[in-house]
């Protein structure tokens, strides 16, 4: 929620850095993060858990040694690349549910792509890969978009129904056609495809860990999205169709032509997710490829304020929780499943809370007001 | 082909349809209300898994369907409450708040089943009840007649939501919130009170449609226990064009599905499973297409109400 001056400022495309906004911005997520580990405490201790333990926990798991801090990083990289696309949408005003969908089939194409073209060389195989998934990814976020633009279909409700499709399609796909042949011939039947060659993979930047170069891909994304959003005209027209829609309308902009692109981007941002989990970390596609990212992407993605430079620590702060979360599991037999707890919470809290932002950006632009007029 | 065509078959599919639709009918009638009065409660799935976990396990412990289903309400309210308190009092975007009320329900009942529970376990659901007389009529009595008790429940609900939006006061309040509510609140309606009402009186619904799959479906738990369930009923509140029986149509067509869907390998029907389900999840989006541009939904739909500014 912003108010009209705000709006215009944000428009003409060069936003004013007013302090006390940006201390309420950044304030508010924390204090709605705060908000949420009291309440789940409370909900802890009816479950005979000590919270503290939980969470002193998940804090040492995810930032007491270097392997839990470069395990965070593995996860904030699928977690950032989708909060980009999250973003994008949102921006526009489209909520995009569809995450876990996009992931999935990103990860299909991006492992049929490699499996299908194994004799090229890395050079080219790696790059056209990721493009390769970006677009089976913006495929299925332009399934929506197209809806909601043709057909005034709810987005939300319809990429909901896309990733329980996909789920199944992936299910289908990695028990049939797939499906490693090596599980085939020794009698495992794994659900899940074969191993891709060496050319595929991303390098890792760390050895003996899962950080791979999505972290960096993603990284430079997060800066071209930026780039995109505030420095491009269809970037302007993106968040001038989400500020204010019939405004746009008036000025000529073609509203539901912006929100199906945004939505077809989000997908493709997500679709490269699936493509970093898939040459970056395991190797191969198998069931639970997505690891709820395509939620927890949307956390991410408001808790950074719906802005790249926010989204950054944002990703590597849930990141990190994830992988606490996991620590904790083991440590204390306190089920990870906490942490969606935690997550639901912080959305609805954050969410909550922009209306509150409005309200103490009201109250000092009266007081600015004010001053003016004792001036006079 | 002649398998197809027994009546066994075909009584033992509609049987199932009519069972099946309940856990839909009480999760879209709440809904129905909260967007009746303006408010999209996206977070029908995470209450109704809610609701299926604490129902579950208070029949697991005590063996009392009663506290089983006022547990699984309770939930439900408390969760109303919060949708409330979020999308009404701060007025927040409703789809991305409902979206959090959704992972907030799906990691509670998780954390609840991990950690009270742990494995699946079956426990005793409702009993079939048989009507008196109307029970024995040939083929009919079987298919309408001798169904558990939210059954009955959820067919009942019909015409009472039927009676409580269209022919009482609360129900004219409620669908005045949600098309004007500026007009509702200059004539002395307190839209935020109305708004609380529905949106947490649906919540209550959406716990007894957790319970009812859970204690009346499966007679079982286990983790994601919905698989959307929730929101394909979110998608019969359009679907239905905010009518009770619309809804009820609605319901019946996909618990259709879902009972061909369990009927398939005796029907002989070669379709992979995988196939098979995503089946209710592609007529939803079928469905959301033919129905969207047709239907007209409450004019205050989705928009918070902010008397400071009207």
């Amino acid at each position: 929620m912003k108010t009209p001056e705000m709006k215009e400022k944000e428009l003409t495309g060069k936003p004013p850095i007013s302090w006390d906004q940006v201390l309420v911005q950044i304030s508010l997520p924390i204090l709605a993060m705060i908000l949420a580990l009291l309440i789940s405490g409370i909900l802890l201790v009816f479950l005979d858990v000590e919270p503290i333990e939980a969470y002193k926990s998940i804090f040492t798991g995810a930032f007491g040694e270097k392997a839990g801090i470069i395990q965070s990083l593995v996860k904030a990289t699928p977690l950032l690349l989708v909060g980009l696309g999250i973003t994008i949408a949102f921006r526009a005003s489209v909520i995009n549910i569809g995450g876990e969908g996009q992931i999935i089939l990103g990860a299909l194409g991006a492992t049929s792509w490699a499996l299908y073209f194994r004799e090229w060389p890395s050079w080219l195989l790696v790059p056209t890969t990721l493009i390769a998934s970006f677009i089976t990814g913006a495929f299925w976020g332009f399934i929506p978009g197209f809806l909601k633009a043709k057909f005034k279909v709810n987005e939300i409700l319809s990429t909901v129904m896309l990733n329980a499709i996909a789920l199944q399609l992936m299910n289908l796909l990695v028990r049939g056609p797939l499906m490693d042949p090596e599980g085939i011939t020794s009698g495992m039947f794994l659900a899940q495809s074969e191993k891709l060659p060496t050319t595929a993979w991303l390098p890792r930047l760390v050895p003996q860990s899962l950080l791979n170069a999505g972290a960096i891909i993603a990284v430079v994304l997060a800066i071209l999205v930026y780039i995109f959003l505030w420095r491009t005209t269809i970037g302007f027209r993106i968040r001038a169709v989400g500020l204010n829609p019939h405004a746009s309308r008036y000025a000529g902009i073609n509203v539901p032509f912006y929100q199906a692109l945004s939505l077809t981007l989000a997908g493709g941002f997500a679709g490269v997710a699936g493509a970093v989990e898939v040459m970056g970390v395991h190797h191969r596609l198998l069931e639970g490829i997505t690891g709820g990212y395509g939620f927890s992407g949307i956390v991410a993605a408001l808790f950074g304020g719906l802005h790249p430079v926010g989204l950054i620590p944002a990703s590597y702060l849930f990141g990190s929780l994830l992988v606490g979360a996991d620590k904790m599991q083991r440590a204390t037999q306190v089920p990870s499943a906490l942490i969606q707890v935690l997550l639901g919470l912080v959305v609805l809290f954050v969410v909550g809370s922009s209306y509150l932002s409005k309200k103490i950006s009201l109250k000092s632009i009266f007081r600015n007001k004010k001053k003016e007029i004792e001036v006079q | 082909m002649e398998a197809v065509f027994n009546s066994t078959i075909i009584i033992g599919i509609l049987t199932a349809a009519i069972r099946l639709a309940t856990p839909y009918i009480f999760a879209s009638i709440g809904e129905a209300f909260a967007q009746t009065s303006g408010v999209v409660n996206l977070g029908v799935d995470g209450i109704m898994l809610v609701g299926a976990f604490i129902a579950f396990y208070i029949q697991l412990q005590t063996g009392n369907l009663l506290f089983a289903v006022l547990g699984a309400m309770g939930a439900g309210i408390l969760m109303g409450l919060l949708m409330s308190l979020i999308s009404v009092t701060l007025r927040a975007e409703q789809g991305i708040s409902g979206i959090g009320l959704y992972m907030f329900g799906f990691g509670l009942s998780s954390l609840m089943f991990k950690k009270l529970v742990g494995t699946v376990q079956h426990v005793d659901g409702f009993k079939p009840l048989h009507i008196p007389f109307l029970a024995d009529i040939p083929y009919l009595g079987e298919i309408f007649f001798q169904q558990s008790l939210p059954v009955y429940g959820a067919f009942l609900l019909i015409p009472i939501s039927w009676f409580i939006l269209d022919k009482t006061t609360w129900g004219l309040k409620i669908k005045a919130v949600g098309q004007n509510p500026a007009a509702a609140d200059s004539l002395g309606v307190n839209v935020d009170v109305v708004r609380y009402f529905s949106v947490t009186f649906g919540s209550m619904l959406a716990g007894i449609a957790g319970a009812s799959l859970s204690l009346a479906m499966v007679n079982l738990f286990q983790e994601n226990l919905t698989a959307g369930l929730g929101f394909i009923a979110v998608a019969l509140v359009y679907f239905g064009g905010w009518r009770p029986v619309g809804i009820m149509a609605g319901a019946l067509l996909f618990s259709t599905v879902n009972a061909f869907q369990l009927f398939m390998q005796v029907l002989g029907v070669n379709l992979p499973s995988d196939v098979a389900n995503m089946l209710p999840y592609l007529i939803t989006i079928v469905a959301l297409v033919a129905v969207t541009s047709k239907v007209r939904s409450p004019a205050a739909l989705n928009k918070p109400f902010d008397r400071a500014e009207n």
